[in-house]
């Protein structure tokens, strides 16, 4: 009984090769495919089709839920809970309300995006797997890792293994779980 | 690529001239009409010949202003328009000409070039020393020689880049844009307050530049836009304009949008908040009798529709859904104009909304002569900088 694995990782040297491999591995049918790389690249976003997350949706709801705290919180206080004439203007005086409604919109939607972010991508998460593969610690410098994991319908030890082999990934290694 | 392949092609180049011709023949019908209005209706002409005139030096500033600044950032977005940007450029001296009916309109357009007026009130007495007609004029005549200079030199460069490809030229570039820009912030600056807002010489506004500035970004953006993605459907761009580049050019759209609704608010906001007999005059009459409808227009589709639309990635990348934004913006800068100059020439307090047909008819016919002047100048160099050291990089930008 071999110990479980969490996937297959190819190491890579430069990022158009991650990126060839990721579409090769992608058109062979794998779908839990992830890559690891020192900066971003734009290209894998649509080799790997990242751009339909939630979080635009996320940003979104933070920010109309921002304007519209925003907007209430000056109506209740200027109109219902501590009404003052200022200038002979009417109570509810929207144009002034509308820099407070920017800038609180600005911050729910700032806040959404970043614990939005960190919500869906699970982070800050002490312990994964790749980080068990010595040489991953190069995905921070200069190195780019492409992962087929175990939990894809086609995985299979050997078979994937080898396809990862046949797309001149510079070291080839097993992920343990 | 072969730099030869971005020659304008002999049947586009067919298709320009038609179109041209035919634009040349509606905007000379159209100007007969214009005419004919003068003779009719002086004020009424001068009144919406200045608006329809605004509109279109607002899309050839726009278009210098936005090529200075690709001069100085560089990136792909503006590799491919530059030809566009260069050639709506190349309209300034045909504008330069056309400003020349607004100068014999002083004496119906501003009230303060009528001395007994200025005599009787102290204002504009405290304002004559800048607001006369012949320090207006020559104002008026080094805005012209600076942004037709400006122009000129880029545009030269930029051709002998074509034939040379020599990097130093795009350092020459670069380095006339960082003061040319300058140049055009304090020219537009000033041309707008000559122009627009001294229509109403109690009133002042210190945000004016700035607003036309993002106002004429805006128009020149969305004009270049549809434009482009008209050209696209043809070779040379067809094979050139890629998804990133229209989603950056869409994303310029989206910051210009915010900004004109900023400064625009922000103009507002001070305004509205100070209260000052000198100034609100200039929003009550443009929110009462009819022209608030024209506000309310203002705020939905100049500023929350767009903007609302241009979050979104997918109609950002598409042809199909970032022209008609573009055409929709270009439509609302007609609208505002349009809300700024005609309330000017009504009394507070006696504002009713009114269209002439002289405000049809001037926009079309100046339209019609711009369009042919600008397509003219189309026709003439490669619709690519083909010496551009980062052309190639620029068109590889989206592609693997």
């Amino acid at each position: 009984m071999r110990s479980p694995l969490h996937g297959i990782l190819a190491e890579f040297e430069s990022p158009s090769e991650l990126v060839a491999a990721a579409r090769r591995a992608k058109e062979r049918g794998y779908r839990k495919v992830e890559a690891y790389s020192p900066f971003p690249i734009e290209e894998l976003n649509d080799v790997l089709h990242l751009h339909h997350s939630r979080l635009p949706l996320i940003v979104l709801i933070g920010g109309i839920l921002g304007g519209l705290s925003g907007y209430l919180l000056q109506y209740y206080i200027a109109v219902i809970d501590y009404p003052i004439n200022i200038g002979g203007r009417p109570l509810h005086s929207w144009p002034s309300f509308i820099v407070v409604t920017f800038e609180l919109t600005i911050l729910f939607a700032a806040l959404a995006a970043v614990f939005g972010m960190l919500a869906l991508n699970g982070l800050p998460k002490p312990y994964h797997p790749v980080f068990n593969v010595p040489r991953f610690a190069l995905a921070s410098r200069n190195r780019f890792f492409l992962c087929v994991e175990s939990s894809d319908p086609q995985f299979d030890r050997k078979d994937t293994a080898a396809f990862l082999e046949s797309l001149d990934a510079k070291e080839v290694s097993e992920v343990a779980d | 690529m072969s730099t030869a392949g971005f020659a304008i092609p002999a049947e586009l180049d067919r298709d320009l001239r038609r179109f041209r011709t035919r634009s040349l023949m509606v905007g000379g019908a159209a100007l007969l009409l214009v005419a004919a209005g003068a003779f009719l209706n002086p004020p009424q002409f001068f009144r919406s010949y200045l608006w329809a005139y605004l509109f279109y030096i607002g899309v050839t500033l726009g278009s210098t202003a936005l090529m200075m600044l690709h001069h100085l950032t560089g990136g792909a977005w503006g590799l491919v328009i530059r030809r566009l940007l260069e050639s709506a450029s190349r309209t300034l001296p045909v504008l330069a000409l056309l400003f020349v009916p607004v100068l014999f309109g002083i004496p119906l357009l501003y009230e303060w070039s009528h001395t007994d007026v200025v005599a009787r009130d102290e204002l504009l007495r405290a304002k004559a020393p800048y607001l006369n007609v012949p320090f207006f004029i020559a104002r008026t005549v080094v805005y012209f020689l600076l942004w037709v200079a400006l122009a000129r030199l880029l545009n030269r460069w930029s051709l002998a880049q074509d034939r040379t490809g020599d990097p130093g030229l795009a350092r020459k570039m670069s380095a006339l844009s960082g003061p040319g820009l300058l140049i055009y912030g304090l020219t537009v600056s000033f041309a707008m307050v000559d122009w627009v807002m001294s229509l109403e010489p109690h009133w002042w506004s210190t945000i004016i530049g700035m607003l036309f500035m993002a106002a004429q970004g805006l128009s020149a953006l969305s004009f270049i836009v549809a434009l482009v993605v008209l050209l696209s459907k043809r070779e040379p761009l067809r094979s050139v304009l890629t998804p990133r580049h229209l989603h950056d050019l869409g994303k310029l759209m989206l910051a210009f949008v915010m900004l004109w609704a900023y400064l625009s608010f922000s103009q507002l906001l001070i305004i509205w908040s100070g209260n000052l007999t000198d100034e609100i005059p200039w929003y009550l009459k443009r929110l009462q009798g009819g022209w608030g409808i024209i506000g309310i227009l203002l705020v939905l589709f100049h500023f929350a529709l767009p903007f609302a639309l241009l979050l979104s990635r997918d109609i950002k990348r598409s042809t199909r859904t970032l022209a008609p934004v573009a055409g929709l913006v270009l439509a609302m800068r007609l609208f505002d104009l349009f809300w700024w100059v005609a309330p000017a020439f009504q009394e507070t307090g006696h504002v009713s909304f009114h269209v002439h047909w002289l405000d049809f008819a001037a926009p079309v016919a100046l339209g019609g002569l711009w369009l042919a002047a600008f397509l003219w100048q189309l026709q003439k160099r490669p619709l690519m900088p083909v010496g551009d050291p980062n052309l190639e990089e620029a068109l590889a930008h989206g592609r693997e």
